[in-house]
């Protein structure tokens, strides 16, 4: 909880340009507490979760992206960008974080939303 | 405001259309169902357990009365149409509820054909169709003690079974000799009758009910020969007849059911019907799995999407009866231009019957051993060339090109519910039929879905489907001949392949907008097959898709486990030298490599790298003089050779150069799955040449090819291809070989089950005896190859990608 605390306080990262991430792709952003997945769609939206599938720990931003989905590449559960939860039937989820953008600047808050045990 | 659906009918074959379409388009009508029973969608093809007291009735239910809430769906259960009125899109029911449409959907299923004989209106006279008559029938098993089924089918034993079952003391009166003559030959026939008398059955076969007496209630059946047998309870299962009265009152043309087109469209375009009720092509259905593809279709155009077409369905049966296995498909009498293969052992109560037509299969029947029926009818409807294996066809799928692991299938029915069937997923028997029962599943993918089991290897698919066959009820298997390539498409492999040729495809995208696929840019299975396909078919044009590689081949390296990766590099036909161990061993400690392991192909492998570390290390690799060894990909993997004659003294042939030719020759190259290689200097074999997808066995006179093997999940030893005389000749037959299975195999199908599908006979006649046709499937390989031999790892290095290795911020 104590960290937590601390991360509400802290703001917007800025991490990077959108076509540093390939379209239909994600890259890692490195943190102290683990690393945290950044997704870019076809349509241009970015989605950032906590890189560990709620199935194995598997690494989400290393599976394919397809429509707002990402397939996990270990055992192939699918995870919603959007929602951070495992496609049904498979439940469970990973931890989203909230991302902004400006102009083509990505901004990423490493206070991850509610909801989601799997920090 | 939404549209109006009316669906008249509440059964399966409706109810499955109104699911469809609600994946499809949730919101595109306000729908309206009308049910002639008192009771939610239930699954019908289960009331016989019901009958027998296995399962409870809420145990059946599909969807219950909040489902039909929860989708906005207006449920009028127990209320018979009675009227539809066409000009003003009207249907009316018995008891006045009337509902207007701006689309109509007919599911109004079948009814019992009862007897025209005297007597079969009494008190106690019943069909075998509903909830109702199995309520009727408990009820009489409680009072009364005789009953007669009319009807030796698959219902009428079903019924006689069930009534056994509870305390009854039951005749069956049968037409003819055979019991269900239309799904068996007389011997299995006769199996079945002898079983189900031990079980304390009666029959009459060869007998006509004449009339039913009786006066307030049935009392007894009269035969045509003058018997009279008592009964206080006759079930009529002589058959279903679909139900189209209603359609036929208000003009839509009807023949023996609902006349409907391949997008079960009626004569009224506004009018949809499906199920039995209906009429295609001539032919109408009582089995579960063509309703289901019936409702998918039905339902797309009801979507307004407008690309599926129902082209009709074959068709398989199996018994539920428990205890007694039973499975018919197809042709199984066959005529002058079929052969037979039989089995029958008597005292095992075994008896297996393929009926072949050349070297395809037409029908089947089995009985008492059932487990490979589902391996039959797939090759049925896949219309797959079984002379590869024809002597060995009836003793099943376990024994075919196995190696000592016939037994690895036991019998399905006979496993503890605790038996692992998938030893991927850790799913037991117990596992899945609980979850077919509970969460009402009727097809392979929805088991995968809710049980992952059959989901990573597959190669518990036919234990799945026995399962599921035994578990939801025989006819529960998808229709369709043509397997759609993945849910983003109808499209089959071979189709797409062809459409890419054919349309000049080019990339991702314009596949997918010209063969309309169903979502925006495919999934994690689509995306790769094309990407694979339209390499294949465009070499040193097509631009590689990266995103649409799996990670493997994206990263060329291996995930593991900890989402670390592995590093193989190739290691030419197995052969090293001091100078090449000793950088690997400097370069490993240069970077701490966790694990190093020696591979099954005679190369080296350093575990547990990181990411960021890939491009580093191949840049070490790659200055002491490594490549890739594509141990990561669908791709040519490793050549595997013995020392041969340079230093065996019973080696006939250099083997070893043999193999670094071949390596030298094909590496890079990009395959459906992945390709193995092996060399062996004699017919010792030391290399194993024999279950790889390519095999050299050197003998005296030159060189032996083989070719479909494979180690792992199924062992299989390869199909001789031909013999050669010279080393050229091996090279050129290779490579022919491996473009013919570039070119046509389905994406993430190795050799063997490729050459299964298509024949061994056809491989041969493309890669051995055309001459001309070999030569230019070889040109074709060393063509693509041009783009190919560039080592990816040495790009890598110098900074290609860079993207994919480094992290794109590192925080705190």
């Amino acid at each position: 909880m104590q960290t937590t605390a601390k991360k509400q306080m802290n703001d917007w990262i800025e991490i990077g340009t959108l076509d540093a991430i390939p379209c239909l792709g994600a890259r890692v952003v490195q943190t102290a507490d683990g690393d945290i997945a950044v997704f870019r769609t076809a349509d241009d939206r970015v989605f950032a979760l906590r890189d560990r599938c709620p199935h194995k720990g598997g690494p989400l931003s290393q599976g394919i992206v397809h429509g707002n989905k990402v397939a996990c590449p270990l055992h192939d559960w699918k995870v919603h960008l959007d929602t951070g939860l495992a496609v049904e039937p498979d439940e469970g989820c990973a931890a989203r974080y909230p991302v902004r953008i400006e102009g083509d600047r990505i901004f990423l808050s490493l206070a991850p939303e509610e909801g989601c045990p799997n920090l | 405001m939404k549209e109006k659906l009316v669906v008249v009918g509440n059964g399966m074959a409706g109810m499955r259309a109104v699911e469809e379409l609600l994946k499809l388009a949730p919101d595109k009508y306000a729908i309206t169902v009308f049910g002639a029973e008192p009771h939610p969608n239930y699954n019908r093809i289960l009331l016989s357990p019901v009958l027998t007291g296995e399962k409870q009735f809420r145990e059946i239910l599909l969807n219950d009365d909040a489902w039909y809430a929860e989708h906005g769906i207006t449920l009028h259960k127990g209320k018979t149409v009675v009227e539809i009125d066409r000009r003003r899109r009207l249907v009316k029911a018995s008891d006045g509820t009337a509902s207007t449409y701006d689309r109509l959907l007919l599911a109004t299923g079948s009814n019992p054909f009862i007897l025209p004989v005297p007597g079969k209106d009494l008190p106690g006279v019943i069909g075998f169709r509903d909830f109702a008559d199995v309520e009727t029938m408990l009820t009489a098993a409680k009072e009364y003690r005789h009953a007669v089924v009319i009807g030796g089918g698959l219902l009428g034993l079903e019924a006689a079974n069930g009534l056994l079952k509870q305390g009854m003391k039951v005749t069956v009166i049968h037409l003819v000799d055979t019991l269900m003559e239309r799904q068996l030959d007389r011997a299995a026939g006769r199996m079945l009758k002898k079983a189900l008398e031990a079980r304390g059955v009666h029959f009459r076969l060869e007998a006509k009910t004449q009339e039913i007496i009786g006066k307030q209630r049935v009392q007894g059946v009269r035969l045509v020969d003058g018997t009279e047998l008592t009964a206080d309870l006759v079930v009529m299962a002589v058959g279903i007849r679909p139900n189209f009265a209603l359609a036929q009152a208000t003009g839509i043309h009807c023949e023996k059911g609902i006349v409907v087109s391949d997008t079960l469209q009626t004569y009224d375009p506004r009018v949809y019907a499906v199920g039995e009720c209906v009429q295609h092509r001539g032919l109408s259905y009582g089995l579960v799995a063509p309703l289901f593809e019936q409702a998918k279709v039905c339902a797309n155009h009801l979507a307004e999407l407008g690309y599926a077409r129902y082209e009709g369905s074959i068709t398989s049966t199996k018994l539920k009866i428990t205890g007694i296995d039973l499975f018919s498909a197809g042709d199984f009498s066959g005529d002058d231009s079929t052969d037979e293969i039989v089995m029958q052992d008597a005292a095992r109560g075994v008896y297996k019957k393929v009926v072949l037509d050349g070297n395809k299969i037409r029908g089947a029947v089995m009985y008492g051993d059932t487990l490979d029926g589902a391996w039959y009818f797939q090759m049925m409807r896949d219309g797959t060339d079984v002379s590869a294996f024809r002597e060995r066809l009836l003793f099943g799928q376990a024994h075919l090109g196995d190696a000592g692991h016939g037994d690895i299938k036991q019998r399905i029915n006979l496993m503890p519910d605790d038996a692992e069937i998938c030893g991927c997923n850790g799913v037991c028997k117990g596992t899945i039929v609980k979850a077919i029962g509970e969460k009402k599943l009727f097809t392979l993918d929805e088991v995968r879905a809710h049980t992952k089991a059959s989901s990573s290897c597959g190669s518990c698919t036919g234990l799945v489907e026995a399962l599921l066959a035994t578990t939801a009820g025989g006819d529960y298997s998808t229709a369709t001949k043509k397997k759609p390539m993945c849910p983003c498409t109808d499209h089959s492999h071979d189709e797409l392949r062809i459409a890419i040729r054919a349309q000049s495809l080019k990339t991702i995208p314009a596949v997918m907008q010209q063969l309309q696929w169903k979502t925006p840019n495919g999934c994690g299975k689509c995306r790769p097959a094309l990407n694979f396909y339209l390499l294949t078919a465009w070499p040193g044009e097509y631009v590689d898709d990266n995103q649409s590689r799996f990670i493997n081949e994206r990263a060329h390296a291996n995930i593991q486990k900890d989402g670390t990766y592995s590093v193989v590099p190739r290691i030419w036909g197995g052969e090293t030298t001091p100078r090449e161990l000793r950088s690997l061993a400097e370069i490993a400690e240069k970077y701490r490599v966790p694990t190093v392991h020696i591979t099954g192909g005679q190369r080296i492998d350093f575990l547990g790298v990181k990411k960021e570390t890939l491009p580093l290390i191949w840049g070490d690799l790659s200055q002491a003089g490594f490549v890739s060894g594509h141990a990561y990909g669908k791709a040519i993997r490793t050549v595997k050779t013995c020392v041969g004659s340079q230093w065996c003294r019973f080696g006939t042939q250099d083997s070893t150069t043999l193999g670094i030719q071949l390596e030298k020759m094909a590496w890079g190259a990009w395959t459906p799955h992945k390709f193995k290689l092996g060399v062996s200097g004699c017919p010792r074999n030391c290399a194993e040449a024999t279950i790889k997808d390519f095999g050299v066995v050197c003998v005296d006179s030159g060189y032996e090819l083989h070719v479909g093997g494979n180690g792992g999940v199924k062992v299989r030893v390869t199909d001789f291809l031909c013999r050669v005389k010279t080393p050229e000749e091996a090279l050129e037959y290779c490579a022919a070989f491996l473009q013919l299975y570039r070119e046509e195999a389905h994406y993430l199908e190795r050799t063997a089950p490729w050459i299964e599908r298509v024949g061994l006979a056809y491989v041969k006649q493309r890669v051995v005896e055309n001459e001309a046709g070999r030569k230019e499937l070889a040109d074709r390989f060393h063509y693509s190859q041009k783009f190919s031999q560039d080592d990816p790892w040495a790009a890598r290095a110098q900074g290609a990608e860079r993207h994919e290795f480094i992290p794109l911020k590192m925080v705190g």
